[in-house]
Parts: structure tokens; sequence; C-alpha cells
């Protein structure tokens, strides 16, 4: 059983982007919608080096990272995946959002993304989504402090 | 411009008119109007009460003639239609060469050359993950590689736009390769296409690589040195394209590219440099989006508004300083993943308000850049767009063929409203540079662009295939995303630049950037010429970033919440 005051706390969420890329438009809407759908956001600027994210997502006890791409830094997201797993961080979820090819795409749920979010994909979706896996992270997490 | 209803001596007009709305709202029951991007009511209907053409001389006049409104030129594309210039960039500096005589044969005219995103982000090859390397443009860091991206290329008959933001080492690798090959630099033409570093720290954050002075020393230094070595080059091009990519409705777009330009401007006349010598080489990039008549009219009421302002403020009498030169890329906002063939269509029409707003240089996307970077074969339908509309639809027969439309007027007049609104704002906050320093600027970008998701959001924006017309996606075949360079392409790219390293020699490249350093600490001194000295004696385009960024420290972008 998870407690009941995890679970009325609104999820927590590190928007980010990590690479070389600078495009942040995405990041930002997504941010606006997560904020405004009573989410705690906490919103990187671009190029975030993996350690660094790995670092925040401990310090500010996140329950989902949001990686925003535009220019195939999502190549660096199964790098990421083996950071938070080596940081103990295995229950944080993590998704992609921005222009991912499809095979890619394969490579990084294979990788333990959680979901990947195209162009074009509806607020809702992308709020439901997340606030789903916020309370999957919360419950993993519980389940791994209890054993 | 004058737009209040006139004096109509039209028999009939309005007992007519009377009748016809009536008929309207007994069909449609008066619903409210739509509203464009840039947040103006469109009416069904638009007539002489709109726009008198009484006031033709005022508002138009003629092309190549004050107020511009119908084009640069006398000749506009019956003289010379337009460059196609395509982006292109992925892989090592031989893939880069292939392309380009590739695009060459198929028509383009003109090249551009788009780095890796390491080289924007001003390192050389051996400082990144080499995962990322080659994905997204050519990785280009040496004399060596220029020279191989241009090899067979005649450069100084070839107009090139280098995607080449401050401190331009990308120009200052290509005048080595030119000075090597012995082609004097006065017959090199192109343009440093992301000279604009306050569209880059504000909205398109990938090509901002010094801190604020530092980007705005050295895009001084680069326009005088252009003006004094390479008289063809356009070493400034204000970048309308960050600002609505990242956002801003079309009419703020070409409202802060304005206010932008000014802010260069003044910087020159600050440097002693003359309007009427330095305007004539500033040149804008817009993005063209698929509101296609908001587009035609945000182009030409920023040719009356640029001729203006140069006018007013800056005393121009050269007659080429008021000419609003524009090279303009189609919006790869408004393409979808979904069913990515749709997007052909989508390209044809953002291509088409660019034709009839008069531009002189153009950019179709590639109907599959949503999914990846582009193929090949998308990128050849590109440039096949362009030369449809040229040669078989034949867009080019009259110039300025939209002028004179009630509506395109209105919306001209309208467009110019809300452009000269947004300069007034950024006036007001003490000019582009204070206002990008204070975050103005990012927030008013930030809130059209959540203003615009919200209009996707809530169904007032359609868009087919997204929030209309689902149907199963079918276009397979039109999903194949562009291989990025194999692991040992890469690897034998990072080789020659540890060859190319070895055995060049150390103490020049040494010697060659502390006079780099010492030149940008001096205020006297023109930092571009000893950069481009640096790249002569062979110093990496990594190492020329990095030393400057000791002095004016690393571009950071301002996060506006």
């Amino acid at each position: 059983m998870t407690s009941n005051s995890d679970e009325t706390f609104p999820p927590r969420v590190l928007v980010t982007k990590i690479g070389l890329d600078g495009h942040d438009r995405g990041s930002r809407i997504v941010a606006a919608f997560l904020r405004d759908a009573g989410m705690e956001v906490i919103y990187t600027s671009p190029w975030q080096e993996i350690d660094r994210v790995v670092r925040l997502a401990l310090e500010e006890d996140v329950d989902v990272i949001g990686v925003s791409s535009l220019a195939t830094d999502h190549l660096l997201v199964p790098k990421l995946m083996v950071a938070l797993e080596d940081a103990g961080l295995g229950h944080v979820k993590v998704v992609v959002g921005g222009i991912v090819p499809d095979d890619d795409e394969a490579d990084l749920v294979d990788a333990g993304v959680s979901k990947v979010f195209h162009p074009g994909s509806a607020r809702d979706d992308i709020v439901g989504e997340v606030a789903a896996l916020a309370a999957k992270a919360r419950r993993e997490r519980e389940q791994e402090n209890a054993s | 411009m004058k737009n209040e209803a006139v004096q109509l001596p039209l028999p009939g007009f309005d007992t007519a008119r009377a009748e016809w709305r009536s008929d309207y709202n007994e069909q449609l029951g008066d619903p409210p109007n739509p509203r464009n991007r840039s947040g103006i009511e469109v009416k069904p209907l638009y007539t002489l009460a709109d726009w008198d053409p009484a006031n033709y001389m005022d508002d138009l006049g003629f092309p190549g003639q004050l107020p511009m409104t119908r084009g640069i030129y006398a000749t506009m594309h019956r003289g010379r239609s337009w460059s196609q210039r395509q982006l292109i960039g992925l892989g090592t500096p031989e893939d880069y060469n292939e392309r380009l005589k590739n695009l060459i044969a198929h028509g383009s005219n003109a090249g551009s050359l788009i780095p890796c995103n390491s080289v924007y982000r001003g390192y050389d090859g051996d400082e990144v993950d080499p995962l990322l390397l080659g994905t997204c443009g050519a990785v280009v860091n040496t004399v060596e590689d220029m020279g191989i991206c241009y090899r067979d290329i005649p450069i100084g008959d070839f107009s090139t736009a280098l995607n080449d933001p401050s401190p331009f080492t990308l120009l200052a690798l290509l005048l080595c390769v030119a000075k090597r090959r012995g082609i004097p630099w006065n017959k090199i033409t192109g343009t440093s296409n992301q000279s604009d570093y306050i569209s880059h720290f504000v909205c398109n954050h990938m090509f901002f690589r010094l801190a604020l002075p530092g980007a705005r020393r050295v895009l001084l230094d680069h326009i005088v040195f252009a003006q004094k070595h390479v008289p063809g080059w356009n070493p400034l091009s204000v970048v309308g394209q960050h600002m609505q990519q990242g956002g801003a409705t079309p009419g703020e777009a070409m409202g802060l590219t304005l206010s932008t330009a000014i802010q260069y401007a003044n910087d020159c006349v600050a440097r002693g440099l003359d309007p009427d010598q330095f305007l004539p080489r500033f040149t804008f990039f817009f993005d063209i989006s698929i509101s296609f008549f908001e587009e035609i009219a945000k182009f030409r009421a920023g040719r009356r508004v640029w001729q203006r302002l140069v006018r007013e403020r800056f005393g121009a009498q050269n007659p080429k300083a008021w000419r609003f030169k524009f090279h303009a890329q189609t919006s790869g906002v408004d393409l979808t993943r979904e069913q990515p063939l749709n997007n052909i269509s989508r390209v044809t029409v953002q291509a088409m308000a660019g034709i009839f707003g008069g531009l002189q240089s153009l950019h179709t996307d590639a109907y599959d850049e949503v999914l990846s970077v582009p193929t090949e074969k998308a990128a050849r339908i590109a440039v096949a767009t362009q030369e449809i509309l040229k040669e078989e639809a034949h867009l080019t027969n009259v110039i300025d063929p939209l002028g004179g439309s009630y509506y395109v007027e209105t919306l001209t007049n309208e467009m110019e409203a809300k452009i000269l609104e947004v300069i007034e704002r950024i006036d007001q906050a003490g000019g582009m540079f204070a206002a990008v320093e204070t975050g103005l600027v990012q927030s008013m970008v930030g809130d059209s662009a959540l203003a615009f998701q919200e209009r996707v959001e809530s169904g007032e924006e359609t868009i087919v295939g997204v929030n209309k017309n689902l149907v199963a996606d079918d276009d397979q075949m039109a999903r194949e995303p562009l291989k990025p360079p194999s692991g040992e392409v890469i690897e034998a790219q990072l080789m020659r630049l540890k060859r190319f390293k070895a055995e060049r020699n150390q103490e020049a490249v040494t010697r060659a950037l502390d006079d780099l350093a010492r030149a940008g600490e001096s205020v006297d001194e023109n930092v571009f010429g000893k950069i481009v000295e640096a790249a002569d004696a062979n110093a990496t385009h990594g190492e020329i970033c990095h030393r400057l960024r000791e002095v004016y420290g690393f571009g950071e972008p301002l996060i506006v919440p």
C-alpha cells in the first residue's frame, strides 16, 4: 500500500534538454501545460549534461523526467537511462518529446523510456500520461523502500 | 496609410452591399469573424470601402520605388526570380560536398551550409559525444574540412549562405580556402546567415555562442571587416524566422525583427559607419507560415515600414539602403508527423505566400522534416516544388500580383499597424538590446507560443491529420529516416582532425590565438580580422570559440518563466 500523503502530493516533473540543440519552444510549452495542470515543474535551460540531470532528479526528488529533443539529441537518452539506474533512480519515469524517427523510438523504449510524444501530441494526453507515470513512479519507490 | 471608409460615388454600391450582407447573414446567421495568427479580425468580404484605390500612390507606388510595398526592384521576379537556397548539411565534409553537387545538378543556384550542432555550440568534433556528430549538419572544424566541403565548387561564382553565428568561424575558414586557391575575396558572395545574435539569445539558443556583449562586439567587427575586405558579402542577416518559430505571431515577428535591425543599425552608426554604406548589406530571413494572406501582408508591410525607418531614423539617402532584401523559409512548425506527404501541399502554399510576398531567396522544407533530418528524396521534391511554381504555374510573370486586392491592401495596412505597435513597445523599453536583457521579448514570444498552442488544443486552429480528418496513416513509404553517418565515418573524421592538429605549426597557432585574445580585450582592434588570421594559421573552430569565450564569457539564454 502506498501512503495517502504520497498520492496527494502533486507530481514533480523535470523538463530538460540534453545534448547540443537549443530549440526550446516545445519544452517550454509542455512545462507550462504540466504546471497549469497542477504539477510541480523543474525546468532547465538546454544543453544539460547527463550527470547534472541525474543530480537534479535526485535533489529535486522528481517522479518523471521529460526530455525534449528536436535534433537527434534523443540518441543520448539511453545513456541517461543507465545513469539513472546507476544512481538508484530506477523508479523515475522518463518520457521523450520531439522529433524521434520510428526506428529510434523502439530503441528508446528498449532502453526503458516510458513514452515518446511526437509532434501533434495533445495536451491532455501528455498531462494524463505524465500524471499516471508519476503515480506509478511513487508506487514503485514505495515498494522499493518497503522491501 | 489611410484606410478609413471613403465617400463612395459608385451608384448602387450601398444598396448592393446591404443586400449581400443580408443574404450572407440569412444563410450563416452572422457568425463571429475569425482572427488570423496576429490577432487581426478577418471579414468575409473586402471592398473599396476598406481600401480606397485613391490611396494607390501613398500606399503602393511602383516596384523599386517608395514606399516599396510592391517590391524592392523594378523588375522583381521577372528580372531575376529568386535564389533556390536549400539548407543542407549532414555527416562529413565529403557528404556535404556530394550533396551540394547533387543539388546544383537538380537546379539549385546557391548553396547553404548547415554545420553539425557541435559546431553551433562552438566545439570541435573531438569534444562532444561522437553519437551526435554529423547527425544534424556537417562537421566542419578546420580549413581542410572547409576545403573538402567546397571541392570542385567554384566558390567565387557561387553564392554561399553560411549558417554561421558569431564569431563567424565558418566565414573565416571559407576566406582561408579562397585565399589558398588564389580566389580574391572581392569575388566571394553570400551571407552570414545566422549573424543575428539577438534572435539567438531570445529564441534559437543553439546558435548562441558568446555572451551578449561579446556577440555584439564581434558582429560589429565582422560587419566592418566585410565592408572593407569582402564587399560582396552580406555580413548581417536579421532573423525573424527564429522569432516566429519560437512562437511570435507573424506581426510580432516582423516588428521584433525590424526592432533588432534598428538596434544593429544604431550600433553601426555608433561605430562611425555610414548608413548609406552598411544598410545596403543588411538582409533579413523570415519564416513563412501557412497563414497565406497574413504572410503576404506581413512581407509587404515589412518592406514599407523598413524603407520609412531607414529614411526617418538613419537619414538613408542611397536607394539601395531602402531595399528590404529577404530570404524566407517555409515553416517547419506547420508540418505534421501524421500523414507526412500532406506536408508537400503545406510547403507549396507557404512557398506561394513567400513568392507573392516578394522574396529574394527561398528555402522550401522537405516533407519529412518532422520525422528526421531530411532525406535526399524529400529535399529533391522541395526543390522541384519551387521549379513547378515558377516554370509550370508561372507565378513570376506578374509583379506583386495581389497588389490592389481590397483584402490584401487592407490586411497589409492592418499588419503594418501591428508591426508599428511592436516597434513602439520595444522603443519604449529602450531598444532591442535592453528589451532582451530584461526578458521582455522572451515573455512576448513565450506568451504567443502558448496562445497558439491553446488554439490548436481547442480546435480553433485546424491541423489536418492532427485534430481533423484523422485517418489511418498510410504514408509508411514516406517514413524512411535518413541514416546518421556510420561510426567508421565519424571515426575517420576524428582521425583527420587529430592529424590536422598534429601536422600544423603549433607555434603559429598559439601565437594567432594569443593575438586573438589580445584583440578581444582591446577596444580598437578588429576581432574578426584576428579570427581570419587564426583560421589561416590552422587554428580550429573550437579553439577560436574557446579563446573568445575566455574573454567574453559563454552564451547562456535568459530563461523567462
